[in-house]
Parts: structure tokens; sequence; C-alpha cells
């Protein structure tokens, strides 16, 4: 290609405090072509990310716009040059309008430079029209679905008319058919000649939308290479360096008796009538669009939420309604959706957060005894190969692999009976997800009941023993292992299913 | 911008029910200042009721002379509080100027530079708060616990024990607290230009739309491109402007000042914010309601006083109407989730 490319890294090195993040990266962004990112997590993605948006600065190396080196000084004048970034985790301002969080900061303008409502509101409209979403602009972000926010972060970015646009996993939280829409947008975008990044877990995204692809492992550059000819497996090598099995189907452990048995649950407006039973050694995979239900039965049944009808009975005994301290009790434990928020606490060591649901029983008289803290800890970092320096880091240093570890630790160390996972591999790298898929059968064979949450259809399928189907707020099918396939389980979760 | 591929059937036109569920949201959120109204008339006309001459014009030009630069002081400190920070400064800020500013009339300045020099005053502390916090980043309460401090004790090496009066000052000034305008006095008008200012500036420009984006989201804010730290001292700068300027209309109102003027007002001006729906988290609420935050507790402390009530209520009244502002936030909030779920689930 004779034209500079539109954005590049050059000989990138980055390092926090000792851990070098990136070393000696290059790579170079093209008009006109949609490039893929792989790489485990923590392998330095999001870091490359941020350095091309100017959050970070590079400690050696340069960024090169149109073939001539930069220095962004921030995130705005990487925005002023052009760069449109859509982040891993949104970042929305709860508070403000949907239209607001798009336009914040390139408000359109009436007279005396006051901001132009009614031209801001249609703009916002005529976006969702391209992404064929049905938003209200007025409406506050706080309350929208983790889906809708990623929609308004894809919206915010489109609208700068950017050269380059950079997408940090946006399909994570997406179904099928918003990652479609998103894919024609991106297209027309690569089309009209914008330079795309593009980042993401599943593997088949960057063989279907990506001209070409760079592959990253612990910080360094591997390859950077076109897709044309590549195969899966070539890729996984890249990432991981050795060969992995993609997927670990879940092993044949004995079915005992009912440990979870949920009968008629309603919650108004959010879900109506489920009912369903996991027995111990199985695994129970609740499928289904995002919005259909699946996490807040998952908080109810948990009692997180209350229940208005309906109920949970854990190995026999009944639960009340709301009470999360009654399910721990009961034996029930819950890995929520969003680490981050919901699984762990950010500024806490991994001992601190994995010892947090135990407490009581790490008292030695009435104080907390650190070396009991420390010695559960350890034990469970050891038993689920966690990787890290010291327990008293923080686990915000953690890969996020690593950091769905802790929430696994923090939840096996109660010696659940009935262990709900909601979304258990989101945003973690293959290596590890091959991983928590056999601890996750590991736990089956040891007896414990397992409900798994997934959006992810080859994993749904490669571990559930039964798959329920979740269809705007009501159990819409119960497919047995055998009948199990991507088109049964997919039409019942669209509720095309009879 | 507009590819092909990218054109769309169907627009996403509003379901039925979805601009009356947003109505109603806007409603809720509207209801902190309709509420704070309702409230104002419902105690002005009882207590009217069994004492007419609260009622009276004497009356209400008191408790508006009262509210003027408490309410000043409440727009200054929500343009803070909406950036999800705090000014524990400026009841001390009132105190200085009050006095630095009658020592510099006192001694022959004339109205005008005086109050500039005031307003300077206010805008120094303002400024030094606004370094501190957004550039060496030290959270806002420390900080600015510590200038409450400093200030208050700049104030009393300077006053030294003295008092300026109402003789020692300029005509000008004490006409300026005393004076009106077609029945209006001076005081609560000038509160209600800055009033109107700030909350046009705040509502209608996109600098102003930001001192809400990072009292939402500081981080999202810092990703978005928004100067954070830029807006966070600006924010400190006006509260320490129309704190100084408080404490000039402090000066033309009372004609006496000590060492000490506005002592402990920090913690009342805060109570008429939050009373007035500025969510103490930053990023929620409008100096329209500070303000009438301010006119309500005022109104409350004149109405007892009429009512023969013991003073000791007072401090118990607003105490307990800041519980009740803080609960009735904590249901409309739940409220509008309920709203938002139900509407994405039908809407």
């Amino acid at each position: 290609m004779a034209a500079p490319p539109t954005l590049a890294l050059a000989n990138v090195s980055k390092s926090f405090g000792a851990v070098r993040a990136l070393r000696d990266v290059s790579i170079e962004l093209f008009a006109g072509e949609t490039h893929g990112l792989a790489g485990e997590n923590g392998a330095g993605k999001s870091t490359l990310v941020k350095t091309l948006a100017g959050v970070h600065r590079p400690d050696s190396g340069q960024v090169l716009l149109g073939g001539e080196p930069v220095d962004f000084a921030g995130p705005a004048d990487a925005q002023q040059a052009g760069v449109a970034v859509i982040y891993q985790e949104p970042t929305l301002f709860p508070d403000l309008s949907v239209a607001e969080n798009i336009f914040m900061g390139r408000q359109p303008r009436r007279g005396l430079g006051r901001i132009d409502r009614k031209s801001m509101h249609a703009r916002t409209r005529e976006l969702f029209g391209r992404l064929g979403v049905a938003l209200d602009p007025e409406q506050p972000s706080r309350g929208l679905s983790i889906a809708d926010q990623q929609l308004v972060e894809i919206a915010k970015a489109i609208s700068r008319d950017a050269r380059v646009l950079i997408m940090d996993e946006p399909t994570a939280a997406l179904s099928g058919h918003e990652v479609t829409r998103l894919f024609s947008v991106a297209e027309a975008l690569r089309e009209q000649g914008c330079a795309l990044l593009f980042i993401s877990h599943r593997l088949d995204e960057i063989f279907t939308l990506c001209q070409r692809v760079t592959t990253l492992r612990d910080g360094a550059w591997i390859a950077s290479e076109p897709v044309d000819g590549l195969t899966h497996d070539d890729l996984i090598r890249r990432m991981v360096g050795r060969e992995v099995a993609t997927l670990f189907p879940k092993e044949e452990a004995a079915v005992g008796e009912v440990a979870l048995k949920v009968e008629r649950l309603t919650r108004e407006g959010v879900f109506t009538d489920v009912s369903f039973e996991v027995r111990r050694g199985e695994i129970v995979a609740l499928a289904g669009l995002v919005g259909a239900g699946r996490s807040e039965v998952a908080r109810a049944v948990f009692g997180i939420d209350r229940w208005d009808a309906g109920s949970v009975t854990v190995d026999g005994a009944t639960l009340p309604a709301g009470s999360p301290t009654a399910a721990m009790n009961a034996g029930l434990a819950l890995v929520p959706e969003d680490r981050r928020q919901q699984g762990l606490v950010m500024d806490l060591s991994i001992e601190r957060n994995i010892g947090l649901t135990g407490l009581r029983e790490l008292r030695r008289g009435p104080t907390i005894s650190r070396r009991a803290e420390r010695d559960r800890a350890r034990d469970w970092a050891l038993r689920l190969q966690l990787k890290f320096a010291r327990l008293a880091d923080g686990v915000g240093v953690l890969s996020g692999g690593n950091q769905q570890k802790v929430v696994l630790a923090k939840w096996l160390a109660t010696e659940p009976s009935v262990l709900i996972v909601d979304e258990p591999t989101r945003g973690i790298d293959v290596g590890t997800k091959a991983e928590v898929h056999r601890l996750l059968s590991e736990l089956a064979g040891q007896g414990i009941a397992v409900l798994m949450i997934s959006s992810e259809l080859p994993e749904v399928l490669g571990m559930a023993d039964r798959v329920l189907v979740m269809h705007e707020g009501r159990l819409a099918a119960e497919i047995p292992r055998a009948e199990a396939t991507e088109e049964s389980v997919m039409s019942a979760a669209t509720g095309r299913a009879a | 911008m507009t590819g092909p591929t990218t054109t769309v059937a169907a627009p996403p036109e509003q379901a039925p029910g979805g601009r009356s569920a947003r109505s109603r949201v806007d409603l809720v959120f509207r209801a902190r200042e309709l509420s704070l109204v309702i409230a104002l008339v419902l105690l002005i006309g009882a207590t009217g009721a069994v004492n007419p001459n609260f009622l009276s014009g004497q009356g209400i030009e008191d408790i508006l002379l009262n509210t003027a630069i408490l309410a000043l002081l409440a727009v200054g400190q929500s343009v803070v509080v909406i950036t999800r920070n705090l000014d524990l400064s400026v009841g001390s800020v009132v105190g200085l100027v009050a006095f630095v500013t009658a020592d510099v009339l006192a001694s022959g300045w004339g109205l005008v530079p005086g109050v500039v020099f005031g307003v300077a005053i206010g805008a120094a502390c303002g400024l030094l708060n606004g370094l501190l916090v957004s550039f060496c980043r030290v959270p806002a309460l420390v900080v600015t616990l510590g200038t409450l401090y400093v200030i208050q004790g700049v104030d009393h090496y300077i006053a030294h024990g003295r008092q300026i009066n109402a003789v020692d000052l300029p005509p000008a000034l004490l006409s300026l607290g005393n004076g009106s305008v077609l029945g209006v006095p001076y005081l609560p008008l000038i509160t209600l230009v800055c009033m109107l200012l700030i909350g046009y500036y705040l509502r209608s420009y996109p600098s102003g739309r930001e001192f809400y984006a990072i009292g939402s989201s500081p981080e999202a804010a810092r990703l978005a491109g928004v100067p954070v730290r830029r807006r966070v001292l600006t924010a400190y700068l006006v509260s320490g402007c129309l704190a100084g300027l408080a404490g000039v209309l402090w000066l033309a109102r009372f004609g006496t000042v000590i060492g000490d003027s506005a002592n402990g007002w920090e913690l009342i001006v805060i109570s008429a914010v939050v009373v007035g729906g500025v969510a103490i988290t930053g990023g929620v609420g409008s100096v329209y309601g500070a303000a009438l935050g301010a006119l309500l507790l005022t109104t409350i402390g004149s109405a007892l006083v009429v009512l023969r009530v013991n003073p000791f209520w007072q401090q118990a009244i607003t105490g307990a109407l800041l519980l009740l502002a803080i609960s009735v936030d904590r249901v409309l909030a739940m409220r509008v989730a309920r709203l938002l779920r139900n509407r994405s689930r039908h809407g």
C-alpha cells in the first residue's frame, strides 16, 4: 500500500510499575481496512487501544498519524485527530440523557453558542435509526441494559465521523441481531475509507469482519498478517503459543438428587412463571438473548431481588424471598455477570476478596485471623491455578480471566451445593476459558449442581446437560443435551419455537 | 456518512407507551422543585393563618433579605456539588471578605472598587481550593476543611478583635443593603440575577453540561475528553466568587462586622443544596432547586420565630428536613428505576 497508514504505532513500549504491558509493539491501521487484534487477556490489547486513544503515552516508540509522529496529550487530542474508541466497559454518564451522552462536548449549537437540543435529539434518532435501535434520546442512560449501553457507545463513536474507529470488544454484550447491525455499520464505514481496529474474543467475528489481524502475546507483537489463508487454530496458536482445546466438553458425572428447585417464579415486569430443577452433578445452561431475563432470574433465586410469586427450594429447604444471606446459608453461590462491579471489591487485595464470603469461619476469637484468610486464599489460588504475584496485591492488577478465578474462588470457598454462574467466560481469553470450563465440569463431578447463564452458544452446547431457553421473561424451551443444536436453541430464544 | 447498507427500513418511532413513560420520568425529576414550592406555600399559608403579620410586606421582605445571602452561597455550592465535590470553606470566605472589605471601605475606597476587591478575595480563595482539589488531587472534603480553618485564622488575625461599624462605612454600601427597586430589595435581586445566569449557563452551554458529566462519572468524562480539572477549578472559582459577593452583601446588610461573620454557615448552605435536590454524589440537580432550598430553610426559621417555637427546634427541623429530602430522593430513584424497567420491557 502506497499511502501511509492512517494511524500507526511504531515500536511502542509501555510499563506500569514493574508490569511491562507493551514491549516494542507496532501496528498499522490503513484507510478502508478492518484490522483485527487478537490476544489473550493480559496480552496488552487494552493498553494498545488506550495508547492509540491518547489515554496512555508510550514510554518509548511513536504514535504515527498519517505517517507523521504525533504526541497525544490526552483523549481530547486523539478525538480531535479523528480517533473514536468504543471501550470494553461502557463509559456513560448515568444521570445524563442518552443524546447528551452521545454528543457530550460536541453538542449541536444554535445562537450564542447554546446547545440546540432539538437538533441533538433528531441527530440521535437518526444515529439509532442507522443502528436499528429503538431507544429514546431523552431518557437517562441510568437503567439501560449493558447491551443498550454498548449501543449508545457505538452511536457515540460513529457520530464522530471518525477516520479511525477502534472497537474494544463491542460485541461481548450484544445479541446476534445487534452484532449483525454493528457489522453492517462497520462495513459501511470501512467502505467510506475509515480505518477500523476490531478486538474480540470471538474469533469467528475476527474472521468475518477483518482483512488483517495482529496478534499480541504477553505484551509482545507476534504477527500481523492477512486473514485469508489463516485458520482458527493458527490464530489460537499465535495467541497462546501452544495448542489448546478451544472448548472443554463436560465430562459425564453421576446425576444425583434435586439440589435446586424453582417453581413458578415471577417478578412482575421482569420474568413470569419460571420453573426448573437442577440436580447434583448436572450443568444446566440458561440460554436466551440479552434482556430475556436470565440474569434477573439468577438474581431473584439468590435473593438479591425479591420475587412476587413462586418458590425456590435448595436441598429441600424453602428460601425466603429477597435474602442473599439465607440463600448463602442454604448452600447457594452466585458468580455474577459483572465481575468488576458485582463480583469483586476492586480496591481490596486478592486474599481479602476471597475471604469476604467466609468472615465468620475466618474468625479466631473476636477478630479475623489474617493467617486463616491467607491460607484460604492460597489454597484456592493454587486449586484454580490463579496467576498472581502476591496475594496482597489488589485484584485490579489481575487480568480479566484471573479476576474471574478470584470470584470463583471466593464462592467455591463457601462449599456451595448449588453454583450459579452468570456469563462465566465473558471477556476471558481462550486459554483461561478452557480452564474455567474444566473447572465447572470438575465441580459438577464433585456433586455440585451448576446453573450456567451464557450467551455463547458453543459454550452452552459444549457444557450443558440440559439447556433452558428463555424468551422475553418466560421459559421457552427445555432441550436435553442430545437435541441441543445452535438451531434449536436459537429458534427457541428468538421465540420461533412452537 | 449515509452508506446504503446502513439505511434502515423502519425508523425507530416512539413506542406508544414511550413518550408518556418519559414524561412521567421527567415529572418525577421536576417533582423536587414542585414539592419545594408546595411545601413553601403550605408553610407560608399555615403560618400566615396563625399570625397574619407573617404575610405583611415587612415580613416577606425580611424573608427575602435573609434568603438572599444563603441562596447566593447555595447557588455557588451547587455548582461544586454537581461536579461531585464539596466546598466547606464558604462560611469562612464570607467572614473574611466581609471584614477586609469593611476595612478598605472604611479607609476610604469607593463602592465599586470595594465590591470588586471583595469578589477578588473570594475568587482567590476559590482558586486555592480549586487548584488543590483538581491539580493536587486531594479529596475536596479535606482540602476545604483545611482552607475553612486557614481562612478563618487569617480573618481572626486581620480583625484582631476589632469591630467595624456602620458609621465607618460609605452610605452607598448601606443603601445597597436596605434599598430597593420597585419595592423589591436589591439583595434578592442580585441573587436572582446570579442564579438565572448560572442556571442558564449550566443548562444551555456545552461546557455547562460538562459539570454534570464530571459529577455523573469522572472516569467517563476523562475518556470523553472533558477538561475535568479545568471545570472543577472553574466550579471552585464560581463558588469562591459568589462567596466573596455574599461577603460584600453581608456587610451591606448588617453594617457591623467582627472577625467571625457567617461562622458555621457552610453546613446550612450544604443543607439547602441537598434539600434543593442537588445530589451530594454529583451529576443531578439545579441551582434553582438549591436556591429554593435556601428559601425554604430561611422561611422555616422565620415561621418558627413568628410561631414562638423554641429556637432549638429550628435546627432539629432543618435536620429532619434533610433526612426527609434524602429519603424522598431514594424513593424517587427507585420509582424511576421501576418506570425505566417496565418501559424497556413494554416500550
